[in-house]
């Protein structure tokens, strides 16, 4: 079976890791999400694979294993219940996989937006730090020196 | 082979210690050059560019060498270690993926065997590096707040990063138990400085800063270095050291960019490529003089690696605070700093207190503590942790242990055929009871804090990346390979000057002593040019 030469996936796995990504970040109408199976979402996952598609698709793999190849066809709980089994001891697999769909679910514009966050880089605009409540310091401020001089005869004692 | 014109000195290596020698010594009108294997990093490469800048925390800007896999990098065999490797290969070295916490070496940490009976006191005190400190401070850029209780007197040149809503957090935490707490020293401009623009909180300092406004050697020291006449040519990987008739280094082979082998001639050889590209490049340079490493006479070359245990406790706030907004650490504290033996076990570790990070990353951290499910919960937990994240780091003084050591893969070799280095590492039972002493205590802090969901990770993946003390300095050539001004005791024109020579690792960032160290011993070279290899 041919591999797609931008994504690395076969149409077969990519329409797994759909079903899969689906199952673990679904739409949400309450919240104003998209899940990580939108199109536009799914293909930024797909294009960022790069160096974790092996990992990825030993993911892929054994997801399929555990449910017997038939997991699109699970109940949404038997779905969510073996995924979260799965990343749980999925080991390095499970790690990648869940890495690359959340990079790129939450750098969507939709995502980022819903969340209360502007949908851009951080630079060059930057974030606004207030300075908080310096006068917190002055309890520590008068506390004598504590580190050991070791020029004192005293060296070694606190 | 190609060879070229004969230079004075010739630097390996361009990063913290490499870019402090460099700028030191070029007032002495010497012929320098340096050899880097890297590239410039342009600020448009950073991540904080784009919109895929915490992605790429995991991929060309991983602080592993292994996963970022750049052509420029080596690879690292880590799998009989119990931490793993992270440097960074490129003009400014490891400063460029540094977090920029800026942190001294305590008088103490350099009389642990006179103070607290174990390891080695170091050939040098505090006190002989204090100027160097000083000076390497203003060149760098440290942003900080005089009259800390907790270290020897300093004077940061620029006032303090804000204390922000997550700082403000944890120091209402600390007044609560009545425990030192001080806002950290860091190479963060927060004003105008030298040329570089202040601090905007792009909140993603270690990937390199967009900004400039973190210190990395490519923009402090190197420019200046340049301009003073000292050559930087990049994309050189050094193989070996090679040495002449009478056992002095001749100059160093390597490779250019277009993987031609070159042969650079010069008077004195300086390496400062860390603790794990030094004893590495050493190793791989010996020969029937030197058959077991250049250098190598006392065994040590590699041994005594130390990586500085750092378990992370985090934990999450009912109050909505700074998130990935603004510089990473926030505070330090310096309560369980000095030896304390009914604690159970000697030397001490810094508390370094952590806002939170980006939408993505936080979401990653959070599935990978088991806080984040995945499903139809997901995004009413992950709306609980993004923004509410506390976490604080306990940077654990490891002391010496010569089984803790680099030495050549005799398989896995880099893209220009040069063996690799293998690293072999365990933690040792003293730092294991210190580790969790200040997991206890960092738990304590943040349940004070009126923090839940508390995790710990007793060893982070890739981190902290400090690489020291695998070619110790001393007096003794039996039991140091470089002596009290960095010189090595079996070449006498050949200089270390990174964080191999170290004889302790303190519990502190390196970086700030690292380039105090290289300053110091750049004087001393300076004061004995007519006498180096007496």
């Amino acid at each position: 079976m041919d591999n797609n030469p931008e994504t690395g996936l076969s149409a077969t796995e990519l329409r797994d890791l759909s079903d899969i990504a689906g199952t673990m970040i679904p739409e949400s109408p309450a919240f104003g999400v998209p899940g990580a199976d939108d199109p536009a979402i799914l293909g930024d996952i797909a294009r960022s694979l790069g160096r974790d598609l092996a990992l990825v698709r030993e993911a892929l793999a054994g997801i399929a294993a555990k449910s017997v190849g038939a997991f699109a066809g699970m109940d949404r709980d038997r779905r969510e219940a073996l995924i979260n089994d799965y990343y749980a001891g999925g080991g390095a697999a499970g790690a990648a996989l869940g890495r690359v769909i959340l990079a790129a679910y939450y750098r969507d514009d939709r995502v980022l937006l819903a969340l209360g966050m502007e949908a851009r880089p951080p630079f060059p605009k930057g974030y606004t730090l207030e300075q908080g409540d310096w006068s917190l310091l002055d309890a520590v401020r008068n506390r004598p020196p504590f580190w050991r001089d070791d020029r004192s005869a005293a060296a070694g004692k606190r | 082979m190609a060879g070229n014109e004969r230079v004075d000195v010739l630097i390996i290596g361009s990063g913290a210690s490499g870019a402090a020698m460099a700028w030191s010594l070029a007032d002495t009108k010497m012929r320098i050059l340096c050899l880097e294997q890297g590239d410039w990093i342009k600020s448009t490469d950073f991540p904080s560019n784009g919109r895929d800048w915490e992605a790429r925390r995991h991929t060309d800007f991983d602080i592993s060498p292994n996963r970022r896999g750049r052509d420029t990098d080596y690879p690292v065999n880590d799998d009989n270690s119990a931490m793993k490797i992270a440097n960074f290969n490129g003009v400014g070295g490891g400063t460029v993926i540094y977090t920029a916490h800026w942190p001294r070496m305590h008088p103490s940490d350099f009389r642990v065997k006179s103070l607290d009976g174990v390891a080695d006191d170091w050939p040098i005190d505090y006190w002989a590096l204090e100027r160097f400190y000083d000076e390497n401070d203003r060149m760098m850029g440290v942003s900080g707040l005089a009259g800390d209780p907790g270290v020897p007197p300093r004077h940061p040149p620029m006032p303090p990063i804000p204390l922000g809503k997550t700082g403000a957090h944890y120091a209402k935490a600390m007044n609560g138990l009545g425990w030192h707490w001080w806002p950290s020293d860091t190479t963060i401009a927060t004003t105008a400085y030298d040329g570089r623009a202040a601090c905007i909180n792009l909140g993603h300092c270690t990937p390199g800063c967009a900004q400039g406004a973190k210190a990395s050697t490519d923009i402090t020291y190197w420019p200046l270095a340049i301009r003073a006449g000292v050559e930087l040519r990049t994309r050189c990987r050094v193989r070996e050291i090679t040495t002449d008739e009478h056992g002095m280094a001749a100059g160093a082979i390597y490779y250019d960019a277009d993987g031609r082998e070159r042969f650079q001639p010069a008077e004195v050889v300086i390496l400062a490529c860390n603790g794990i590209g030094t004893p590495r490049l050493l190793l791989n340079s010996a020969s029937a003089r030197f058959p077991n490493g250049l250098a190598n006479s006392s065994g040590l070359v590699g041994r005594n690696l130390m990586l500085h245990p750092w378990p992370i406790v985090s934990g999450y706030a009912d109050e909505t605070l700074d998130g990935g907004r603004g510089p990473i650490t926030c505070l330090w504290s310096k309560q369980f700093y000095e030896t304390d033996p009914s604690r159970g076990f000697v030397r001490g570790y810094t508390l370094q207190f952590g806002r939170g990070t980006g939408p993505a990353n936080q979401a990653i951290i959070g599935a990978a503590a088991g806080h984040l499910p995945w499903g139809r919960d997901h995004h009413r937990r992950y709306r609980e942790l993004l923004d509410h994240r506390l976490n604080i780091g306990v940077a654990c003084e490891d002391l010496p242990e010569e089984h803790n050591r680099v030495t050549l893969d005799p398989v896995l070799k880099d893209s220009n055929g040069i063996p690799a280095p293998r690293i072999d590492y365990t933690i040792s039972e003293n730092t294991r009871r210190m580790m969790e002493h200040g997991i206890a205590r960092a738990e304590e802090i943040l349940t004070e804090a009126g923090a839940t969901r508390l995790h710990a990770s007793r060893t982070v993946l890739n981190s902290p990346g400090h690489l020291l003390g695998t070619a110790r300095m001393g007096y003794d050539p039996e039991r140091s390979v470089v002596n009290e001004w960095g010189r090595c005791h079996d070449v006498r024109n050949l200089f270390i000057v990174d964080g191999s020579i170290w004889v302790t690792s303190g519990g502190v960032n390196p970086t700030s002593t690292i380039q105090a160290l290289a300053l110091y011993i750049a004087d001393q070279m300076k004061q004995r040019l007519a006498t180096l290899f007496d």
